[in-house]
C-alpha cells in the first residue's frame, strides 16, 4: 500500500511537468491547428536559460525560493521570447500555405533549435545549480516526499490556473478562443489575429520554460536533446485529453505520468516510452478526440 | 472590402515568404552538418609535411561530446600525453606517432562511420578506441575486416575483441570486472541482499550486472530485484521505490556516470541509505558534480587508484598534471597505457607491418603500465588487477587491489 502511494506521488510530480509543457501544444493546436513540435526544444531552452541566470547572478551562492523564482522569471520571459520570434519567422509566413508545409517547418525548426543548443552549449550534459534547497524530507513513516517535488508542483499548478484565468476571464482569452474558432470571422470582428497567435505562442512557451527550470532543478543534468522525449510525451498527453483542450492536457499529462510511473513500479521498466505511443496509437484508433475533446465538424 | 484586399494581398506575401522560410530551412541543415564536420576534426594538428615514411598515422575515436563526454576527452588526453612523451623520446624505430582524433558524439553510428573515415581517408596503421563497449562493438568489425589493428582502451564487454584477431583491448573484462565487485560484495562488505539496477540500452552494464549477479548467487548471495532504465532517463524513482520495497542491502548499478548521479541523488531522496556500487563506468568528476553528497558511501571498480604509489603512477601523474592541471582519471590512464602497449609492441616487432605488430602484441608480457601489470592473453584480452574505490567526501578512495 505504502509503495502504491509512493508510485502515486512520484507519477504525480513527473505528470506535472509534462502538464506543463503539453499546456503549450494544446493551446498552439486550438488556434492554429499546429502540432508546434519545436515546443519541447522550447522547454529545454528553458531549462539552459534557467542555469545561466542561476550562474550570472550566483543564485546557488544563497539557495532560497526567491531565487528559484527569479530563475522561472528569466526563463519564461526569455522563452515566451523564443516562441514569439520562432512565430513571427517561422510560421507566420506559412500561415496561408498548406498544413503539411507547416508541419514540416516545425520538425525543421525543432531540429534548428537543438542542433544550434547543441553548438552553443555543447552536446555533454550540464548540471543544473542547486538554486534552492528545502531542508529535509517530509516523510510519513516510510513515504518520502521530495519538498522540492511538492514545489514544483505547486508552482506547475499555480501556473496552470493562472492560465486559465487567463482564458476565460481576460479579453485577450476571449480573442483567443475566437480566434480559434474561426480566424477569418474573429478578424472581421476587429480583432488583431496575428496579435492575439503570437500572445497564445508566448504563454505556451513561457510555461514551457518554466518546466525547463523545474526539471533542472529536480533532475539536475539537463542537455540539448532533453526536450525530445518530454516534448514527444507531452504531445501524446495532449493528445490523449484531447487536443486544443485545456484542462484536457492537464488531466491527460497527469494520467501519463501516473500509468508510466504504475508501468516501470510493477512490471516492465523498459517499456517506460514505448508506453506513451501506445497509448497514442490506441487513442488515434478508438477515440481520436481524446478525452476529452468534442468533435468539431471540419469547416472549409 | 479592406479585409478581402487583405486576404489577396497576404496571399502573394506567403508566396514570397514561403521562399524564406525554404532558405531558413537549407541554411538550417547546413548549420547542422557544418557542424559535424567542424566536430569530427579536431586533435593535435597533423602536419601535411609529414611525408608517409616518417610517421605512424594512429586514429583515435571518442565521445569528446555527447552525454559521456568526459569518457573521451580523458582518454584523448592520455593519448595525447603518451604520444608526446614517445615522440619526446624520439619515436618508434625512428618514426613519429601522429594521431587524428574523430569524435562519436557518442552514438555507436557515428563511432562506425569515424573508423571508415580513418581507415580509407586518413589510411591510419592502428585505431585506438572507443570507451563504451557498444561503441567499440561498432566499430570491431569494421577495423577487422579491413585487416586494421584496433586497440580499445578501456572497453570490457568480452564481446568486443571477440569480433575478431585484430582488436585488441588493455583493460580487464567485464566477467572479472563483475566477479571483483561481487567478492567485495560478500567478503569485505559481508552483504547477503543486493539488489540490481542496469542499463538496459548499453551492452556494458548489461554485460557487468549478468557476471556480477552470477558470482554473487554463487557466493551464496541473494538477488532481491533486478530492475532496468534506459540511458536518457532523468526519472528513477519508479524503480528505486520498487527496489526500497525489498529493502537490499546495497544496489548495485553498472551504468554510466551521468545517470548513476541522478540515481545516487533520487535514491537518497527516497530514504534510501545503502551504498551503491558499480564498474568503471563510474569514473568521472561529473559524477560528483552531479550525484553531490548522495554518492559518498558508495563503491565501484576501476583500473587504477591515483594514490597508488609506485613510480610509474606517479610520474604519470605529475605529467599529466603538467599538461592539464587535474589529476588524471581512470580513463586517462587507460588511453595512455594503449598507445604506451602499441609502441612497445611496435619497438619489438621485426617490421612495422601490420601482422608482426599484432604478433608483438598478443607477446605482451607483464608490461609496467600505468594501471598493472599487463598482459595479453590469446582472446587479445589484458589480464590485470582491477581496483575497488569508495566515493568519500567527493574523492574517490583506495580501498583495495583484486588480482585475476
Amino acid at each position: 500500500m505504502l509503495e502504491f502511494i509512493q508510485h502515486l506521488v512520484n507519477g504525480l510530480s513527473v505528470g506535472s511537468i509534462y502538464a506543463l509543457i503539453a499546456l503549450g501544444y494544446t493551446m498552439v493546436f486550438g488556434i492554429l491547428q499546429l502540432i508546434n513540435f519545436a515546443h519541447g526544444d522550447v522547454y529545454m531552452l528553458g531549462a539552459f536559460i534557467g542555469m545561466y541566470c542561476a550562474r550570472y547572478f550566483r543564485l546557488a551562492d544563497n539557495p532560497s525560493l526567491g531565487a528559484l523564482l527569479i530563475a522561472i522569471l528569466f526563463a519564461m520571459v526569455g522563452c515566451a521570447a523564443v516562441g514569439y520570434l520562432i512565430e513571427r519567422l517561422a510560421y507566420r509566413p506559412l500561415r496561408k500555405s498548406p498544413r503539411i508545409n507547416v508541419l514540416i517547418t516545425a520538425v525543421g525548426v525543432s531540429l534548428f533549435l537543438e542542433f544550434s543548443g547543441q553548438l552553443l552549449f555543447g552536446s555533454d550534459p550540464k548540471f543544473f545549480p542547486q538554486i534552492y534547497r528545502p531542508s529535509g524530507d517530509w516523510s510519513i513513516g516510510e513515504l518520502r516526499i521530495n519538498p522540492l517535488q511538492v514545489i514544483a508542483f505547486g508552482i506547475s499548478i499555480t501556473l496552470m490556473t493562472i492560465l486559465q484565468y487567463i482564458i476565460f476571464k481576460t479579453r485577450l482569452g476571449r480573442a483567443m478562443r475566437a480566434v480559434s474558432f474561426n480566424h477569418d470571422y474573429a478578424s472581421l470582428m476587429g480583432i488583431p489575429t496575428n496579435q492575439v497567435i503570437s500572445c497564445t505562442f508566448m504563454l505556451g512557451s513561457a510555461l514551457a520554460g518554466a518546466a525547463g527550470v523545474l526539471v533542472g532543478l529536480t533532475y539536475p543534468k539537463i542537455e540539448p536533446l532533453m526536450g525530445v522525449m518530454p516534448g514527444l510525451k507531452a504531445f501524446v498527453a495532449a493528445v490523449l485529453g484531447g487536443i486544443g483542450n485545456v484542462t484536457g492536457a492537464v488531466v491527460g499529462a497527469i494520467t501519463l505520468g501516473l500509468a508510466e510511473e504504475m508501468l516501470v513500479g510493477y512490471w516492465a521498466p523498459t517499456y517506460r516510452d514505448a508506453l506513451a505511443f501506445a497509448i497514442l496509437i490506441l487513442i488515434l484508433l478508438f477515440k481520436p478526440t481524446g478525452l476529452f475533446g468534442s468533435k468539431r465538424t471540419e469547416k472549409v | 472590402m479592406k479585409s478581402i484586399f487583405q486576404v489577396s494581398r497576404n496571399s502573394k506575401m506567403s508566396r514570397k515568404n514561403q521562399w524564406i522560410a525554404v532558405a531558413l530551412a537549407m541554411s538550417m541543415t547546413a548549420i547542422s552538418g557544418c557542424k559535424k564536420s567542424a566536430n569530427t576534426v579536431n586533435g593535435i594538428s597533423q602536419n601535411n609535411n609529414s611525408a608517409a615514411g616518417d610517421v605512424i598515422k594512429l586514429g583515435e575515436v571518442g565521445s569528446m561530446t555527447g552525454s559521456e563526454a568526459t569518457f573521451g576527452t580523458s582518454t584523448h588526453q592520455g593519448i595525447l600525453l603518451a604520444v608526446k612523451i614517445i615522440n619526446a623520446a624520439g619515436g618508434v624505430k625512428g618514426k613519429q606517432f601522429s594521431v587524428t582524433s574523430l569524435d562519436d558524439q557518442g552514438k555507436p553510428e557515428e563511432a562506425a562511420t569515424a573508423v571508415t573515415k580513418l581507415i580509407n581517408q586518413n589510411n591510419v596503421s592502428a585505431i585506438l578506441g572507443e570507451v563504451a563497449s557498444s561503441r567499440s562493438l561498432a566499430m570491431a568489425p569494421i577495423a577487422q575486416q579491413n585487416k586494421v589493428l584496433m586497440i580499445t582502451p578501456s572497453s570490457t564487454n568480452p564481446k568486443v575483441t571477440e569480433q575478431g584477431d585484430h582488436i585488441f583491448r588493455v583493460c580487464f573484462i567485464d566477467p572479472f570486472q563483475g566477479t571483483v565487485m561481487a567478492k567485495f560484495a560478500t567478503e569485505t562488505l559481508k552483504l547477503k541482499k543486493v539488489a540490481i539496477l542496469r542499463d538496459v540500452k548499453n551492452d556494458y552494464s548489461v554485460g557487468l550486472a549478468n557476471y556480477f549477479k552470477e558470482t554473487f548467487v554463487k557466493a551464496g548471495g541473494t538477488i532481491v530485484v533486478d530492475q532496468s532504465y534506459s540511458a536518457g532517463d532523468i526519472d528513477f524513482k519508479s524503480q528505486l521505490t520498487a527496489i526500497r520495497a525489498k529493502a537490499p542491502e546495497a544496489i548495485f548499478v553498472p551504468g554510466y556516470y551521468t545517470e548513476v548521479g541522478l540515481i545516487g541523488r533520487q535514491a537518497r531522496e527516497l530514504g534510501l541509505k545503502v551504498p551503491l556500487m558499480g564498474g568503471d563506468g563510474w569514473d568521472s568528476p561529473k559524477l560528483k558534480e552531479i550525484g553531490g553528497a548522495a554518492m559518498d558511501g558508495s563503491y565501484f571498480s576501476n583500473h587504477y587508484s591515483e594514490e597508488d604509489k609506485s613510480p610509474v603512477v606517479q610520474d604519470f601523474i605529475s605529467k599529466y598534471k603538467a599538461d592539464y592541471g587535474v589529476v588524471p582519471d581512470g580513463l586517462a590512464a587507460m588511453g595512455y597505457d594503449a598507445v604506451v602497449i602499441l609502441a612497445d609492441a611496435m619497438k619489438r616487432a621485426p617490421t612495422l607491418n601490420t601482422e608482426d605488430v599484432r604478433k608483438a602484441l598478443l607477446a605482451t608480457r607483464d608490461f609496467p603500465g600505468v594501471t598493472g601489470k599487463i598482459n595479453i592473453n590469446d582472446k587479445r584480452d589484458a589480464v590485470k588487477s582491477a581496483v575497488v574505490l569508495k566515493v568519500e567526501n567527493g574523492v574517490f578512495k583506495y580501498q583495495t587491489t583484486v588480482n585475476p
